[in-house]
């Protein structure tokens, strides 16, 4: 398959839009008509054809404007990627990860020719054909985990691993859900998740810690997890909050189809082998509220969900100002029919709209 | 399935190194790379006996980074059940075995200034893929490393004429001791301790090393146990609907395993955790050998490791 890149944009006039393909491969993160924190992993072999699970690393039509979209906000405040020293080792692993993954996985765009430490790296979509030398960084352009999260969508937690818990001691994040890597930079797992609301109180995160940290290699991990954004916005970070946070006031009953936007992460998690550190990718996805709507299971479903969430964690998601007008405007996509189990959009099965 | 993902290799080399230590060597049997490594990873062998099925774990010696073989050195237990005696006597070259994915419960801690290696006996094994990984990247170590004599010191002579100013070599024979207290006072600020060995040796140098202020993040140490016969006895498994037998050459793990029940482990040496199980009733004594529960766990009566732990008395039944 020949993927078309397109020439969009995450800010000032947000031409960012999804194709029908890109919409239909869409994760929609609710399998059920509620949601409630879980430790919702399953192992990350492979998926439906062509869906966003298919590959180790999915490379979709937003690749190019998404690697541009990294390099600006990199440019305005480098501390986005960050790695404290002793995770070099670690980053080694998470370029060989990428490499050999992309390579096998879409061998008519990437390349990589290995010849003991000399390995020869062709990205054909950014036009890189480069020569380097293994586990030397004097032959790279960065740091091996800058260099290769330059040409891989998502964003990259390399955590290390020891004394029984998992530590933020790297990491690339442009296009994170309103958090900080510089805040969290050498934080431990329950350091940087005590924001987060529930979730404690049910246990959640002493069971998922003692899961990643039985991450074995050859079984990486993945799961879902979701939040809104207003206008297609990649880089909703704390330290540009004041850019971002007021445009929430910017959506009206006329415009919130557009604007509003499910945001989807595909949390992916890898043990490395040399650092034996984990890798957390977090890949983002946006679809706007009116592109969703155009699956009948989707509309019903994300009307029920947003509906009968808990309040805090409507407003730990941040949108507790638009719910009610959210609700509105999806109310309209739900008659009140049943929906099918699971994730996917069902389009030949799930019956049309009764308006 | 239970434990990591599996790998075919076939047996390439098998070469004694003392008179109770040998070394095999497993190449993937489809003739691929296998997967790095970091230093102090095992990998579970699974050994095929005419009607039982032993999985132990071993430490990878080999370098980390040689993606053409794995090299691991079995030492021979004639009071064990069987497992090192079946790699010693039945495992021949050509063979086809399976072996886990590596795991590595002692990995390095990269932050380090400088590793202190302490090896007694067979417990060399994950400190030379250590080495090579610390010489690889530059890393600053020294390896103190007991034996009984010169003739048991496996792979001393190598390492002492590779790394003459790294590495310390004692016999016990010659009444040579690690000085740990001298030892474990001068080290420079930044420093992590490593150790792997017999039980009596770990206890000192955490011992030690705690007396001397060391933070408990610097102290690390692996000892796998091998489970130990005993007395056959019954179990209940409750959510399975199964009572079992456990025989007096068996771990209760496995027979767990032999009766169709799918219980969760990782290095089957009382390290990891993984198999912890529930009890749920019980009469009469648990015979508790895993470092994993704490004192207060084991005597509670609460929890047991079956890759390593036994039960003796009336009724046993637990949540599996």
């Amino acid at each position: 398959m020949t993927l078309q890149f397109n020439d969009e944009t995450f800010r000032d006039d947000y031409s960012f839009h999804n194709s029908d393909r890109a919409i239909k491969r869409f994760p929609f993160p609710f399998h059920e008509d509620s949601y409630m924190y879980s430790v919702n992993m399953e192992q990350h072999r492979g998926g439906p054809a062509d869906s966003i699970y298919e590959k180790r690393f999915d490379v979709d039509e937003h690749y190019l404007s998404e690697m541009r979209d990294r390099a600006m906000v990199l440019a305005d405040d480098p501390l986005r990627c960050q790695s404290l020293p002793h995770m070099t080792l670690a980053g080694w692993d998470l370029l060989e990860l990428v490499m050999v993954s992309k390579s096998e996985d879409y061998p008519d765009m990437f390349e990589l020719h290995r010849d003991g430490d000399t390995w020869r790296w062709v990205n054909k979509p950014l036009g890189i054909d480069h020569t380097f030398t293994f586990l030397d960084e004097a032959t790279l352009p960065y740091g091996p985990m800058e260099y290769i999260a330059r040409q891989t969508q998502g964003d990259f937690c390399v955590l290390d691993q020891r004394d029984d818990n998992l530590w933020m001691d790297a990491g690339m994040i442009t296009t994170q859900a309103d958090w900080s890597l510089d805040f969290d930079l050498g934080m431990n797992f329950f350091e940087w998740h005590a924001p987060v609301p529930l979730a404690h109180e049910k246990g959640i995160f002493v069971r998922a810690l003692k899961f990643l940290l039985n991450i074995q290699q050859g079984a990486p991990a993945r799961r879902l997890n979701w939040t809104m954004t207003v206008n297609p916005l990649l880089d909703t970070s704390p330290e540009n909050y004041h850019k971002w946070g007021i445009q929430k006031t910017s959506v009206t009953p006329d415009n919130i189809g557009a604007k509003q936007h499910l945001r989807v992460e595909l949390q992916t998690f890898f043990r490395l082998p040399r650092s034996n550190a984990l890798v957390f990718p977090i890949r983002c996805y946006l679809c706007s509220f009116q592109d969703l709507m155009t699956a009948p299971k989707w509309g019903r479903r994300l009307h029920r969900v947003i509906r009968d969430l808990p309040d805090e964690l409507a407003t730990y998601k941040g949108f507790s100002d638009n719910r009610s007008m959210m609700l509105d405007y999806l109310s309209t996509f739900d008659d009140g029919q049943p929906t099918s189990d699971g994730i996917w959009a069902d389009l030949d099965t799930e019956p049309a709209l009764i308006p | 399935m239970s434990g990591a993902q599996k790998l075919a290799v076939t047996v390439t080399d098998i070469v004694p190194v003392t008179d109770l230590v040998t070394r095999f060597v497993f190449k993937r049997t489809d003739g691929g790379l296998l997967p790095t490594f970091s230093g102090g990873a095992h990998t579970v062998v699974e050994m095929r006996g005419d009607n039982t099925v032993r999985m132990n774990p071993y430490s990878l010696m080999s370098d980390p980074m040689d993606q053409s073989a794995y090299t691991i050195s079995v030492r021979r237990d004639n009071e064990g059940r069987g497992g090192s005696v079946f790699m010693h006597t039945c495992v021949n070259i050509g063979d086809q075995m399976v072996i886990s994915h590596p795991v590595n419960l002692f990995s390095l801690d990269l932050r380090a200034k400088k590793q202190l290696f302490i090896a007694g006996g067979i417990g060399i094994t994950p400190f030379l893929a250590q080495i090579k990984q610390s010489e690889r990247l530059g890393g600053r170590w020294e390896l103190h490393y007991a034996s009984k004599s010169k003739a048991l010191a496996a792979y001393g002579d190598d390492l002492l004429a590779k790394h003459p100013s790294d590495v310390n070599i004692y016999h016990s024979d010659q009444g040579q001791r690690i000085d740990t207290e001298r030892l474990l006072d001068g080290q420079p600020i930044g420093t992590h301790v490593y150790v792997c060995g017999p039980k009596s040796l770990i206890d000192h140098v955490r011992t030690t090393a705690a007396a001397h202020g060391w933070p408990r993040e610097n102290i690390h140490y692996e000892e796998f146990l091998a489970p130990q016969p005993g007395k056959p006895f019954e179990v209940k498994l409750a959510i399975s609907n199964k009572v079992i037998h456990v025989g007096e050459q068996e771990s209760l793990l496995e027979a767990m395993e032999r009766s169709g029940v799918d219980a969760p482990y990782l290095c089957r040496g009382g390290a990891c955790g993984q198999c912890e199980t529930q009890v749920i009733d019980y009469t009469g004594n648990f015979i508790h050998r895993d470092h994993w529960l704490d004192d207060a766990e084991h005597a509670s009566g609460a929890k047991i490791m079956p890759c390593v732990s036994r039960f003796e008395g009336k009724t046993l039944v637990l949540d599996r």
